[in-house]
C-alpha cells in the first residue's frame, strides 16, 4: 500500500471545534513533506466521548459514520492519540457482533495513525527540519501511550527540533485527571491530579509543555490559564511545523 | 454484617484530597511502591512478558474451578483438615463463630486478609463477644484507633507517626513517643501476649494450589506465620478463585505477588499450609478450617465479560499506580476492596447501581492494567460497567442512572452522522458560550453541568470558524485558482 504519497486527515473535534491552528499545523506538515493531504468534509467524531461514557449504541453509530467517511481512504493520519485508540482498539470491540462491520473496523485500524506515529515509524523520519526555541517538556497521553504504544516516537522528533531544549518532567506517564466527562462529573478529583502535573510541569523549568493530545493540553492550558502561568501549550505539530508562540 | 458505604464516594474523595498526612502519604507510596513493582517486573529473568503468561494460568484455574478445588478440598480433608464452601459472607462467618464457641475461644489472633474485611468478621465477632486481634502491625495500629484499612497491603499509610504515639500510649498505656522502634516493640510485645493466650487463629489466603493440596499465606512481620501456627485452631478464608492448578504455576504467580504487591522479589515470611499438625511435628494447630467463600463470585464466573476479574490476586499493585486512588485514597471506594480493583469488583460484589460512583470516578488512563502483575484489563472492564449503568442490565439487574444523558447522547448521535447539522452544534454552542467568555478569549465560568470544569480552569473560546469550515474554503479557493 501507499502509506507515502497522500494522506487522509481525520482532524479530532476538539481541534476541529477550538484549536483549528492545530489542524493547520498538521497540514503544514505535510505540504513541507510533499505528501498529499486529503480531508473528507463529512468527518465528525470518532464516537469516543460516547463510547467512554457507556452510550455504545450512540457511539456505534459515530463509528459507523467514521466508517463511510474513510472507509475507501488508503491512509488515515489522526494528530490525537486517542481518537486512533477509539478507532484502532474498541471499534472491533463495538462491531465484535457482527462480522462484516468487525472485518471493515479491523480494516480501518490498521490503516489509522497517530501523526508522530506515522511520521516516524511510517516514513521513517525523525528530523524534519523544524526549527523552535525554547525549553521544551513533554506530556505522554495515557490513550497514546498505552492505548497504542507510541511513547519515544514524539521525543525523538523533539530531539531533532533545532533550537529546542528538551527537558523530561518528573511523572510525565501519569495521567493529567482530563478523562473526558470525568473532568466535569468529579471536578474535585480531576483538580487534585492535575494540580500534580502542571506541579511536575513548572518544576522541569520548560516554557513549552507539547502533547499528541489536545484534550490533555486543553486541560493543562486550562489550570496554567486560570492560575496565570507562564508556560505555554502547544500540540507537537505546532512545534513541527516551526509555528512561532 | 458488611460495611458498604460506596455511596459516599465523592465526599470521602474530597476529604481524602484535603487531607495533607494522608497526601503526603500516598505520594510517597505511589512513588516507592509503584515505580518499584513497574522496575522489578522489567528486571524479572522472563520480563514483564511473564505477566501475560501469568494471566493465561489465572484463566486456566477460573476455568476449571470446580475440578480444583474439589482437589484441593480432598487433599486437605485426607489430612485431617476441615474444608467448608460458604455461598455466601453469612455462611462463612457463622462457620468461624461457631467453630469459636465450640472451642470456647476468647481470643483470636487474625492475620492480614481482605476477604475478612469482605464478609465482616470482626464486626460479627465482636458481637458475639470475642476478641479478634489483628496482628499485622499497620491493621492493629487502625484496629486500635476504630478504623478501617485504607489499602490493601499498607493499611495505617493515613496515620502519622504522632498519631500512632498517641494513639499507643492511650491504648498501651506506655509513655508518649514518635520513635518507631520504641513504638514497633510496644506493638510486638502487645501482640506476643494475645499470640500465646489466643485460642483461635484467622488468616486469608494468599494462592492455594490444587496439584499439592495446600494454601500459601505471605506476611513481612512473621505475623501471619504466629497466627497459623501458635493457636490449636487455625481457620483460613479464601475467596474460590483464588487457587491455581500446579505447584509450577503458583511458583510463577508468587514471584509476581511479591513484586506487584511490595517490589519484592520474596516476602519475609512465606507458610505453605496443608492441614492441621501431624503427630511428630512440634508447631501448628491441633484443628485446621479451610473456608471456601462464594459471596457473589459464581455470579462473576458466569458472565464472559467480567470472568477475568477472578484473576486477581489482590496484590494492591494497581492501587499504586492508580492517579484517582493516589488522590483520594482507599476510604471514598467503601468497602474492603479499593483502587482501581475496588472500582470494578465492588460494583460487581455489592451492586452496579450502589457503587457506579467507583467505575464512572476513573480517567481511564490505564496504568492499573499496566502494573497488573496478572495483566487484567481493568479499564475494559470499567467501560462495560459504564455501558451497563448507561443502558441498565437485565442480569447484573442495574437500572439506567441518567435518562437525561442518554437523551442527550441519542441527539448527539444523529448529530456526528450530519456534517451540517455538526457545524450548527458547533455555531451555537460557539454563541453561547461567547456569553461566558472573559480574559484573552479565556472562558472562566462555565454554567450547569460545565461548572466543574472552571471551578479550577480556564477554556478556550470555541474558534470562530472550525478547522473543516476553514479547509473547505482554502480548498474552494484553490479550485478558483
Amino acid at each position: 500500500m501507499n502509506y507515502n504519497k497522500k494522506v487522509t486527515l481525520f482532524i479530532q473535534c476538539i481541534i476541529d471545534g477550538i484549536f483549528p491552528e492545530v489542524g493547520f499545523a498538521v497540514v503544514r506538515i505535510f505540504n513541507k513533506l510533499g505528501i498529499g493531504v486529503e480531508c473528507p468534509a463529512e468527518q465528525t467524531c470518532c464516537g469516543q466521548p460516547a463510547f467512554n461514557s457507556g452510550y455504545r449504541k450512540e457511539a456505534k453509530r459515530a463509528a459507523e459514520h467514521f466508517m463511510e467517511v474513510f472507509g475507501e481512504a488508503e491512509c488515515i493520519v489522526c494528530p490525537s492519540g486517542s481518537c486512533v485508540n477509539m478507532v484502532r482498539n474498541h471499534y472491533p470491540e463495538l462491531f465484535r457482533d457482527n462480522a462484516k462491520l468487525l472485518e471493515r473496523a479491523k480494516g480501518i485500524g490498521v490503516k489509522t495513525f497517530e501523526l508522530t506515529e506515522y511520521l516516524v515509524d511510517v516514513l521513517g523520519l525523525e528530523d524534519l527540519g523544524s526549527r523552535y526555541d525554547g525549553r521544551i517538556t513533554y506530556h505522554d497521553s495515557c490513550h497514546l501511550m498505552r492505548g497504542i504504544g507510541v511513547k519515544e516516537q514524539p521525543r525523538k522528533l523533539i530531539r531533532k527540533i533545532r533550537g529546542a531544549e528538551f527537558v523530561e518532567m518528573k511523572d510525565s506517564d501519569k495521567c493529567c485527571g482530563f478523562g473526558g466527562a470525568f473532568s466535569v462529573k468529579y471536578p474535585e478529583i480531576s483538580t487534585a491530579i492535575l494540580e500534580d502535573k502542571v506541579k511536575n510541569i513548572i518544576d522541569s523549568n520548560a516554557e513549552i509543555v507539547t502533547g499528541c493530545d489536545m484534550g490533555c493540553l486543553m486541560n493543562i492550558q486550562g489550570m496554567l490559564s486560570r492560575r496565570g502561568l507562564p508556560v505555554k501549550t502547544l500540540h507537537i505539530a505546532q512545534l513541527l511545523a516551526g509555528q512561532s508562540i | 454484617m458488611t460495611r458498604i458505604a460506596t455511596e459516599n464516594y465523592r465526599e470521602e474523595a474530597i476529604k481524602g484530597i484535603n487531607d495533607p498526612v494522608l497526601q503526603k502519604a500516598l505520594a510517597n507510596l505511589q512513588m516507592r511502591l509503584g515505580r518499584g513493582a513497574e522496575e522489578a517486573y522489567r528486571n524479572l529473568p522472563e520480563g514483564p512478558g511473564l505477566r501475560r503468561k501469568a494471566h493465561e494460568i489465572r484463566m486456566n484455574a477460573i476455568e476449571n474451578l470446580d475440578v480444583l478445588l474439589e482437589l484441593l478440598a480432598d487433599k486437605i480433608r485426607s489430612r485431617g483438615g476441615h474444608v467448608f464452601f460458604a455461598e455466601d459472607a453469612d455462611a462463612a462467618v457463622t462457620y468461624c463463630l461457631e467453630t469459636a464457641q465450640k472451642h470456647n475461644v476468647r481470643l483470636a489472633v487474625k492475620g492480614k486478609s481482605m476477604i475478612t474485611e469482605e464478609i465482616g468478621l470482626n464486626d460479627a465477632f465482636a458481637a458475639a463477644d470475642i476478641e479478634v486481634a489483628e496482628t499485622d502491625l499497620g491493621e492493629y495500629i487502625i484496629q486500635l484507633a476504630g478504623e478501617h484499612p485504607s489499602h490493601i497491603i499498607a493499611p495505617a499509610i493515613h496515620k502519622t507517626r504522632s498519631e500512632i504515639g498517641l494513639l499507643f500510649s492511650e491504648k498501651l498505656n506506655i509513655p508518649y513517643t514518635t520513635d518507631p522502634e520504641t513504638l514497633t516493640r510496644a506493638a510486638r510485645k502487645a501482640l506476643r501476649e494475645k499470640f500465646l493466650s489466643a485460642g483461635m487463629g484467622i488468616s486469608g489466603c494468599n494462592i492455594a494450589c490444587a496439584e499439592t493440596g495446600h494454601i500459601t499465606v505471605v506476611s513481612n512481620e512473621g505475623n501471619i506465620r504466629m497466627s497459623t501456627t501458635l493457636p490449636k485452631v487455625h481457620v483460613a478464608f479464601m475467596g474460590m478463585e483464588r487457587i491455581t492448578a500446579r505447584l509450577s504455576d503458583h511458583d510463577i504467580l508468587f514471584r509476581l505477588l511479591s513484586r506487584g504487591a511490595a517490589a519484592q522479589k520474596m516476602a519475609g515470611y512465606v507458610s505453605y499450609i496443608g492441614g492441621p499438625r501431624i503427630s511428630g511435628q512440634a508447631d501448628g494447630p491441633d484443628e485446621f478450617h479451610l473456608v471456601i467463600i462464594d459471596n457473589g463470585r459464581t455470579k462473576i464466573l458466569a458472565d464472559n465479560e467480567f470472568r477475568e476479574m477472578l484473576c486477581c490476586i489482590r496484590c494492591g499493585a494497581c492501587l499504586n499506580m492508580c492517579p484517582v486512588y493516589g488522590e483520594i485514597g482507599g476510604h471514598a471506594y467503601g468497602y474492603a476492596y479499593t483502587g482501581p480493583v475496588g472500582a470494578v469488583v465492588t460494583p460487581l460484589l455489592v451492586g452496579i447501581n450502589r457503587a457506579k460512583d467507583l467505575c464512572l470516578g476513573e480517567t481511564l488512563c490505564g496504568a492499573c492494567k499496566d502494573a497488573c502483575p496478572v495483566d487484567i484489563d481493568l479499564p475494559r472492564m470499567l467501560l462495560l460497567l459504564r455501558a451497563k449503568l448507561a443502558d441498565g442490565d437485565e442480569k447484573w439487574n442495574v437500572k439506567r442512572e441518567n435518562t437525561g444523558e442518554k437523551i442527550l447522547y441519542g441527539i448527539w448521535s444523529e448529530i456526528v452522522r450530519r456534517r451540517w447539522a455538526y457545524d450548527a452544534m458547533l455555531n451555537l454552542s460557539r454563541e453561547g458560550l461567547r456569553l461566558f467568555t472573559g480574559k484573552e478569549g479565556m472562558i472562566s465560568s462555565f454554567p450547569f453541568f460545565l461548572k466543574g470544569w472552571t471551578d479550577s480552569r480556564d477554556m478556550k473560546l470555541p474558534a470562530r470558524e472550525s478547522f473543516m469550515l476553514q479547509w473547505k474554503k482554502s480548498e474552494k479557493q484553490k479550485r478558483v485558482k
